[in-house]
């Protein structure tokens, strides 16, 4: 493979589109995920991640385009989770898993009934980057530029609450309507990732990139960055790699992000051996 | 009572069931040093959190500033330090910088953006801690008594007028200690700070604070430290030995 493949490999309009589409789901998605994992909430991804395959096949059975039936549903369920932690008294793990699995459910018998359209949510489940529309591509930027929108906007709430919530509440932040937040806009996320790396792979972008970053990163703001290029780098190296091997899009981004975070950990260690 | 910043008007408080605070009242006026004292499980760190409304009582009997917690919007006016570390998570990548400028926060408007006055209020903060050299380290890479200063940091860099301190001192050396206590006092004596510090420190709580209240799930003695050394209680929790330690020390 030679630096010619790669860019012939963007001279085709829909790897440009994936390109252009994954980058920005990329940045949208290390920015939350750095929320989530400092929030010991990474599992909340793989959740409504489950939830999105419920809802994906409830689109399909209706003959609606899963993604506009999708964002409410997982919204909604994402508020439920928050509910279920603050009004039943558990534990956010065990919310995570009520929805989970209730959307798995839903999903499973939607399928079961209808039939005939499981090829299509297996397409989801996996995700086709490359197959993505010119109106997927316009609606994953307008989704994504209002996360990223709303993660910097209220950055200051986010920090003071994934530090120390309580304080961020004596500081007059209301961490309830901050939380209430995170977690629509990790529903909404959720969603958009589908496309990419496909439901079954939806948390590990969130994580990922997060963790790598959290390896060497020496501040909060720092964090974000270097989550942010990891995820972007990562979607763009797998997509080129895909093609031009014929490989998996969202399966090759996922192995590209472990690699960052394996060589950031190994980097890590041995810096820290060599400085003791 | 007035002229009380915090006033708690027979409070009671229950937590599954089991009742954790009393009956509970007193006042305090702006410019006291007050000192919550009592033995472990008495109620001190409850009563805090009563106080500043993270935790809420059946009956609406705590007032700060004149407002119920739940109405009170004004918490830039206060500085709050929380009893335990155990909240903060070692990985957790703020530098000491970040995490002493999020006590601003709470005098910002939305969206709560920081401004170049508000370095030199920081500068302060870590100059009057000691930790102006390890500002841009990382707060899980600090000593457990680093942190704490850096906590304390935190709640002293928006200048409140009320201080609140739980057990702030538990992980700092002894030097540390009396230097930490000489700048509350200083704080308070100079700046009219008004202070509530809990401590399980009686003896030397007695040497800084001008009021001492002892609770043990109802309110033992609230007054003077120079009385509760004469009351009959200092004998009832103290022993006498520890009345001759406390309170000599006190002299």
């Amino acid at each position: 493979m030679t630096d010619m493949d790669i860019l012939s490999a963007l001279q085709y309009a829909f790897v440009k589109r994936a390109i252009i589409a994954g980058s920005f789901i990329a940045i949208v998605c290390s920015l939350i995920g750095v929320l989530l994992v400092l929030r010991r909430l990474s599992l909340i991804g793989d959740g409504l991640a489950h939830v999105t395959f419920g809802s994906v096949a409830v689109g399909l059975l209706l003959r609606q385009h899963p993604l506009s039936v999708a964002i409410p549903i997982v919204i909604v369920s994402s508020i439920g989770i928050l509910k279920l932690m603050k009004k039943a008294k558990i534990y956010g793990d065990a919310a995570i898993g009520i929805v989970s699995s209730l959307g798995i459910a839903v999903g499973i018998l939607v399928a079961s009934v209808s039939g005939g359209f499981n090829i299509d949510l297996f397409s989801f489940l996996f995700g086709n980057i490359l197959s993505i529309t010119d109106t997927e591509v316009y609606t994953s930027i307008g989704l994504s530029a209002v996360v990223l929108f709303m993660i910097v906007f209220f950055y200051n709430e986010h920090l003071s609450a994934a530090f120390d919530e309580e304080f961020a509440r004596v500081s007059g932040i209301r961490t309830e309507r901050i939380n209430m937040i995170l977690v629509m806009l990790t529903g909404i996320t959720v969603v958009l990732t589908m496309k990419v790396v496909g439901i079954m792979l939806t948390s590990s972008l969130l994580i990922l990139p997060a963790v790598t970053a959290l390896q060497f990163s020496r501040s909060f703001k720092g964090t974000m960055v270097i989550s942010a290029c990891a995820a972007v780098t990562s979607v763009i190296t797998g997509i080129a790699l895909s093609f031009l091997l014929n490989l998996p899009t969202g399966a090759t981004i996922v192995l590209i992000n472990f690699m960052f975070f394996a060589g950031a950990f190994l980097y890590r260690h041995m810096t820290q051996r060599g400085l003791h | 009572m007035s002229g009380d910043i915090i006033t708690v008007k027979h409070l009671h408080f229950r937590y599954n069931s089991i009742e954790v605070l009393s009956d509970i009242s007193f006042g305090i006026q702006a410019g006291d040093y007050i000192g919550i004292v009592g033995p472990n499980g008495s109620g001190k760190t409850t009563l805090i959190r009563l106080i500043l409304g993270l935790n809420t009582p059946a009956n609406s009997t705590v007032s700060i500033f004149g407002k119920s917690p739940a109405a009170f919007t004004e918490w830039y006016r206060i500085g709050y330090l929380p009893q335990k570390l155990s909240f903060l998570n070692p990985y957790f990548p703020a530098t000491v910088h970040e995490v002493v400028s999020l006590g601003l926060f709470s005098k910002k408007k939305f969206p709560r953006r920081l401004q170049k006055s508000d370095q030199m209020k920081i500068d302060e903060a870590l100059r009057l801690m000691d930790i102006t050299d390890i500002k841009n380290t990382l707060i899980g890479e600090l000593s457990g008594g680093q942190q704490q200063r850096v906590l304390v940091a935190r709640a002293l860099v928006n200048e409140p007028e009320l201080l609140i301190l739980d057990e702030p001192t538990t992980a700092i050396d002894p030097e540390a200690r009396d230097h930490f206590y000489h700048t509350l006092q200083d704080l308070n004596l100079r700046k009219n700070v008004t202070i509530i510090l809990v401590t399980h420190d009686s003896a030397t709580i007695g040497k800084y604070a001008s009021k001492l209240l002892y609770i043990d799930k109802k309110v033992i003695f609230f007054g003077s430290f120079d009385d509760f050394c004469t009351s009959e209680h200092m004998t009832t929790y103290f022993g006498e030995f520890a009345q001759h330690l406390i309170c000599h020390r006190h002299d």
